[in-house]
C-alpha cells in the first residue's frame, strides 16, 4: 500500500479499487455523520439558551422596574423638584443636572478625543513612541471609573477648586470616556481608504485640507457612533460622581455650570440607599431608572441608525 | 539654446532612491519634454511607478524613503526646501492605477481642486466643470447627472472623471500610473484617444504594462529594468531598432 492511500485510510477514506489509482471513493460512516448531526443540534440549543438567558435577564429587569414605577412616573414626577416626601418628589432638577453634564461632556470629549485621534492617525509618524501612546490610551480605557472619580476629585474638585459643580462632574466623566472616544475615532480614521488621501494629495491639497475635505467626511459616521456610545456610558456612570461628593438631597435646581448638582444615576443610588426607612423611595428609584433607560436606549438607537445608514464599501 | 531648454519640463539628473536599504532607482537621467507623451515601460518591480511618483513627490508618503540627485522642474529642483509639495502637485496632476474618485458627487469631484485652491465664483466653477469634463470626454455621458455620486459611474467613466479632476486645476504635466490596467478594452481605447488629444495642451508621462499601448500613444519611451533606465529615446526607434539587447528582449516578449 502506498503512502497516499495510508493517509486516506487514516481519514476514513478508502481508495476505490479501480484502474484509475488517483480516484478515491469515500466510504460512508453513518455513525460519524449521526454524531455530527447530534452535536450540531445540541450546540444550536446551547446557543439559543445563551441568547434567551440575556433576554430573560433583561425582561425580568424591565418588568420589575416598570411594575414598580407605575403610578409614580407621571408629568408631575418629571417637572417637580426633589423633596423628602415621596409623593411630592420629582426629578426635574436631576434631569437638568444630567443635561448639564452632557453640555460639558459632549464638546470636551468630541474636541479632545477627535483631535487626539487625528493627531495619532494622520500626523504622528509611526514610531515606537506613538505605539507607546496608543497602548497607554487603550489601557486608560480599562481603568475602573472610581479611580477616574478620585482623579477628578483631586484635579477638578480640589486643585482647580471647582468643588462638586456640574463642571467638575462633567470634566471627570469626560476623562472617563475620553480614551474610548479616542480609540473608536482612531478606528474610524483607519477605515478611510488610503487611495482617497492620495487622490487629494495629488491635487495639491495639504494635510489638513485633505483631512477636512476627504478623510473626516468619510470617517464622521464612525466617529459619531463611537462618541454617542461613550457619551451614553457617561450618562449612566455613578461611581466617579459619588466620589466627587454629590449632595444626597439637593432641593435647588442648578442654573449654571458652577452650581452643585445631582444626576439620574446618582439619584437612583441615593434613593435605593434609603428604601429601608422610606419604602416609597424604591418606586421613585424605579421611575428614575425608566427615565434613564429610555434616554440610553434612544441614544444607542441613534448610534445604530447612523452606523447602518452610512455604511459604505469601497 | 534657450528655445531648446524651454522645451524641457522635467530634467532628472542622477536620481537615486532607496526604500530603507533597498535601492529602487539607480542613477536615473532623463528629460521629459513639453507636449509629448513619454511612456515608461518595464517589468513589474523595475521602479516605473516609483519613478513617476517621485516626479510629484507622492513617493514621500511611503515611510523610510530616501532620495539623492536632482529633479529639475522648469529649472527648479523639486527637492529644494523652498519648493512646496502642494504647489508642485497643483502643477503636476496625477491619475492612479485604480480609479479613485471621492465618495462625492461628480460635480464635487471635478471641482475639488479649484475649490481647495480658492476659486469661489460660481460661474467660473461651472465653466471649469464643463471644460474639464469635455476635455476628459465625459461631459456628454454625465451632464444630466452632475450631482449624482461618482461611485455610480462605471470603472472607465470613473477613470475619466479622475482625469477631469486632474485637468480642473489646469496642470502643466499629467502623470499617469497604469491608468488603464483596471479597465476593459473599450474604456482603454477611450482613455488612449483622450491622451492623444490632451497632448496638445499638456505634457504626459504614462507608466504602462502594455507595449502596444506605449507604441500607440507615446512619442518617447523609457525602458526601466531593476531600477535602472536601460534605454530612452523616440518610441519608433525603441520599438524598431533598440540599441540595448535587454530592451529588445523585453519588447519582443522574451522576458518580463
Amino acid at each position: 500500500m502506498d503512502i497516499r492511500s495510508e493517509i486516506l485510510n487514516d481519514k476514513g477514506i478508502n481508495p476505490m479499487k479501480s484502474n484509475n489509482p488517483t480516484q478515491v471513493k469515500v466510504e460512508i460512516n453513518r455513525q460519524r455523520i449521526n454524531r455530527r448531526v447530534l452535536i450540531n443540534e445540541i450546540l444550536k440549543k446551547v446557543f439559543f439558551a445563551s441568547t434567551l438567558f440575556a433576554l430573560a435577564v433583561l425582561s425580568v429587569l424591565l418588568y420589575r422596574i416598570i411594575a414598580q414605577s407605575i403610578g409614580w412616573l407621571d408629568w408631575h414626577f418629571l417637572t417637580s423638584k426633589l423633596s423628602i416626601f415621596p409623593e411630592k418628589a420629582g426629578i426635574y432638577g436631576v434631569i437638568i443636572g444630567s443635561v448639564g453634564l452632557m453640555v460639558v461632556v459632549i464638546p470636551v470629549t468630541l474636541i479632545l478625543g477627535v483631535s487626539t485621534a487625528i493627531y495619532l492617525e494622520e500626523y504622528a509618524s509611526k514610531s515606537r513612541f506613538q505605539n507607546l501612546i496608543k497602548v497607554n490610551i487603550s489601557n486608560l480605557a480599562s481603568v475602573p471609573s472610581v479611580i477616574f472619580g478620585l482623579l477628578g476629585l483631586a484635579l477638578f474638585g480640589r486643585f482647580l477648586n471647582l468643588g462638586s459643580s456640574i463642571l467638575a462632574g462633567g470634566l471627570t466623566l469626560s476623562l472617563l470616556v475620553l480614551p474610548i472616544v479616542v480609540v473608536s475615532s482612531q478606528e474610524a480614521l483607519k477605515a478611510v481608504p488610503n487611495f482617497l488621501r492620495e487622490a487629494s494629495y495629488a491635487m495639491g491639497a495639504g494635510k489638513w485640507t485633505t483631512i477636512r475635505k476627504v478623510v473626516l467626511p468619510v470617517a464622521i459616521p464612525g466617529i459619531l457612533t463611537g462618541a454617542i456610545l461613550s457619551i451614553s456610558r457617561a450618562i449612566g456612570e455613578t461611581a466617579p460622581l459619588v466620589v466627587l461628593g454629590i449632595p444626597a438631597l439637593l432641593l435647588k435646581v442648578p442654573t449654571s455650570l458652577m452650581d452643585d448638582f445631582t444626576a439620574l444615576p446618582i439619584q437612583i443610588y441615593y434613593w435605593t440607599l434609603d428604601t429601608v426607612l422610606t419604602p416609597e423611595y424604591a418606586n421613585l428609584a424605579a421611575a428614575t431608572i425608566v427615565v434613564l433607560l429610555i434616554t440610553l436606549f434612544l441614544m444607542n438607537s441613534i448610534a445604530i441608525v447612523i452606523r447602518n445608514k452610512t455604511q459604505k464599501t469601497y | 539654446m534657450n528655445q531648446y531648454e524651454s522645451k524641457i519640463v522635467y530634467d532628472v539628473k542622477g536620481l537615486n532612491l532607496w526604500y530603507g536599504n533597498d535601492q529602487a532607482l539607480k542613477d536615473i537621467n532623463i528629460q521629459i519634454n513639453k507636449n509629448e507623451v513619454t511612456a515608461i515601460i518595464g517589468p513589474s518591480g523595475c521602479g516605473k511607478s516609483t519613478f513617476i511618483k517621485t516626479l510629484n513627490r507622492m513617493i514621500e508618503n511611503v515611510p523610510n524613503v530616501r532620495t539623492s540627485g536632482e529633479i529639475l522642474y522648469h529649472g527648479l529642483n523639486i527637492f529644494d526646501k523652498t519648493m512646496r509639495v502642494e504647489e508642485l502637485r497643483t502643477r503636476v496632476g496625477m491619475v492612479f492605477q485604480k480609479p479613485n474618485p471621492f465618495p462625492k458627487s461628480i460635480y464635487e469631484n471635478v471641482l475639488y481642486g479649484p475649490k481647495i485652491h480658492g476659486v469661489k465664483d460660481k460661474q467660473m466653477l461651472e465653466e471649469i466643470l464643463e471644460t474639464s469634463l469635455k476635455s476628459a470626454a465625459l461631459w456628454d455621458e454625465v451632464k444630466d447627472r452632475l450631482h449624482d455620486n461618482a461611485y455610480g459611474l462605471s470603472g472607465g467613466q470613473q477613470q475619466r472623471l479622475c482625469i477631469a479632476r486632474a485637468l480642473a486645476v489646469q496642470p502643466d504635466v499629467i502623470l499617469m500610473d497604469e491608468p488603464t490596467s483596471a479597465l476593459d478594452p473599450i474604456a482603454t481605447a477611450k482613455i488612449e484617444e483622450l491622451i492623444d488629444s490632451l497632448k496638445a495642451d499638456y505634457s504626459i508621462s504614462i507608466v504602462t504594462h502594455s507595449m502596444q499601448q506605449a507604441g500607440r500613444i507615446s512619442d518617447k519611451t523609457a525602458f526601466f529594468l531593476m531600477g535602472e533606465l536601460v534605454e530612452f529615446g523616440n518610441t519608433e526607434m525603441i520599438f524598431s531598432n533598440p540599441r540595448d539587447k535587454r530592451t529588445e528582449d523585453y519588447i519582443t516578449g522574451r522576458f518580463g
